[in-house]
């Protein structure tokens, strides 16, 4: 079968009248059903550059992107995006905000709806179905924000530095929750993130960019050898620290 | 509750005295306005046929009141100013709505826009009498192009500022420009438009009382 997402040989600038920033440069990669891909580099690389790119908001200059082996316009393979931040609207309940993306491609059936709840319940936000965004926590406005990214059912998420907003302590939890949610929900996932430790702690594969214009320095498999993995788990694994120096190396090399 | 303290209450007594004493010097100050009004337009100080007196007011308001020919005048009056302002609303956010749709046309049509706010409105009420006639008509337009300006300004203005993170948003649920609008920007402009709406339901009412003034 084909990969789930194939990247080959991506070029992508920006322009502007001040000139043209060339922002990636040679991306090729792959990203296989089920697995979990971190992104790191360092910032302004061009890293949520990227995500928009597979996403679709943007189009390459040169290259091709192609989902399950297919062109983007004509594949079925749905994407679901995570912004940094939540962009829970305030004018709207929890359940009606989760039910937005629904709401726009006109998919609000039953079996959609019960799907829905059935996560609303899983991820204990039931408490706070009807309540406005500004009464919740970060870490819960997080997660609604992923239910409603994951009531679309999307066979790939993007996450873009979906914690930066988070303090420390709350980002943790947040990382180790949506972590287990993904997992949970047998997703395939691309998280881009600054943070070398969050990356190790979720990802099966790291990949590290250049700063700009991007393109990869190398792409690390992480295996962690502990029975079940979780983000927090991960941390506390003798492996983590050897490959948080490599991958330090890797970033700071001429740099 | 426990019994408030001698200070408490001192202080309460002083805040009781300071609000009394705020209502009757407004009250005496209106009291004083209406008086040397009268007694200047009786010593001839000022011209009765051009400032009215208080005297004068009341007893037309009387003699209309008992010939029932206020409540037509009022009643045409409120009219004026409510269709001015129902049209205002409707076609301010029309408008708005088309220049965020099309930012080729709103950066043509901008600096006219400007031109067109800052036009002294009442020099254009005779002008509007003498293309229109002197009807409700000119008088409802007179309303209308007093707001009309300031709303698109002030809305589209509002309209570009909504973040653009959150028009990310839709697109990234696969929405349409029809979803940004429908989702995003009108629903994050509500407590604006309705502030607005508020400011020209006055307006209104001073254009059409220029239109009628000119009539």
């Amino acid at each position: 079968m084909d990969p789930l997402l194939e990247l080959k040989d991506i070029n992508y600038a920006y322009h502007s009248l001040n000139g043209e920033t060339h922002a990636l440069s040679n991306i090729s990669f792959q990203v296989n059903d089920g697995e979990f891909i971190a992104i790191v580099g360092p910032s302004g690389c061009g890293k949520s550059t990227l995500l928009s790119l597979i996403c679709g908001l943007l189009s390459p200059e040169s290259g091709t992107i192609l989902l399950r082996g297919r062109d983007m316009k004509d594949s079925h393979t749905e994407i679901g995006y995570m912004l940094q931040k939540d962009h829970l609207f305030e004018w709207r309940s929890i359940y009606s905000n989760i039910m937005l993306g629904l709401e726009i491609q006109k998919k609000v059936t039953p079996e959609a709806k019960e799907h829905v709840e059935k996560m609303i319940y899983t991820y204990e936000l039931s408490k706070f179905r009807d309540s406005k965004p500004s009464q919740l926590s970060g870490g819960m406005r997080q997660r609604a924000a992923l239910i409603r990214t994951l009531a679309l059912d999307p066979d790939l998420l993007l996450l873009d530095e979906p914690f930066s907003a988070l303090d420390y302590q709350t980002r943790l939890t947040v990382c180790d929750d949506i972590a287990s949610i993904i997992k949970k929900e047998h997703k395939t996932a691309i998280l881009v993130t600054h943070d070398l430790s969050e990356a190790i702690s979720v990802a099966d594969r790291v990949l590290v960019l250049s700063s700009r214009p991007a393109s990869i320095k190398t792409i690390v498999p992480i295996k962690i050898d502990i029975p079940v993995r979780t983000p927090m788990k991960s941390r506390n694994a003798p492996e983590f620290k050897e490959y948080f120096n490599r991958l330090w190396k890797e970033l700071n090399k001429n740099a | 509750m426990p019994e408030p303290s001698l200070n408490q209450e001192k202080y309460l007594q002083s805040l009781k005295r300071h609000k009394q004493f705020v209502t009757t010097a407004r009250l005496l100050l209106l009291v004083v306005f209406f008086v040397l009004w009268e007694i200047a337009v009786r010593l001839h100080w000022i011209d009765g046929f051009i400032f009215s007196s208080p005297t004068r007011i009341v007893s037309t308001f009387i003699s209309m009141l008992a010939d029932h020919s206020i409540f037509v005048h009022i009643g045409t009056t409120l009219t004026e100013t409510l269709v001015s302002f129902i049209l205002v609303v409707f076609l301010g956010i029309t408008i708005s709505v088309i220049l965020w749709l099309s930012p080729k046309l709103s950066q043509i049509l901008e600096p006219y826009l400007v031109v067109l706010n800052s036009l002294p409105k009442s020099a254009l009420a005779p002008l509007l009498i003498v293309w229109l006639g002197a009807n409700i008509k000119t008088i409802i337009i007179a309303g209308i192009s007093v707001a009309i300006f300031g709303t698109i300004i002030n809305l589209y203005t509002e309209f570009q500022e909504v973040s653009h993170e959150k028009i990310k948003l839709i697109y990234t649920l696969r929405g349409t420009k029809k979803d940004v609008l429908l989702k995003v920007i009108l629903p994050s402009t509500v407590p604006v438009i309705i502030s607005i709406m508020k400011v020209n339901i006055g307006l209104c009412l001073v254009g059409v009382i220029i239109g009628a003034g000119v009539n």
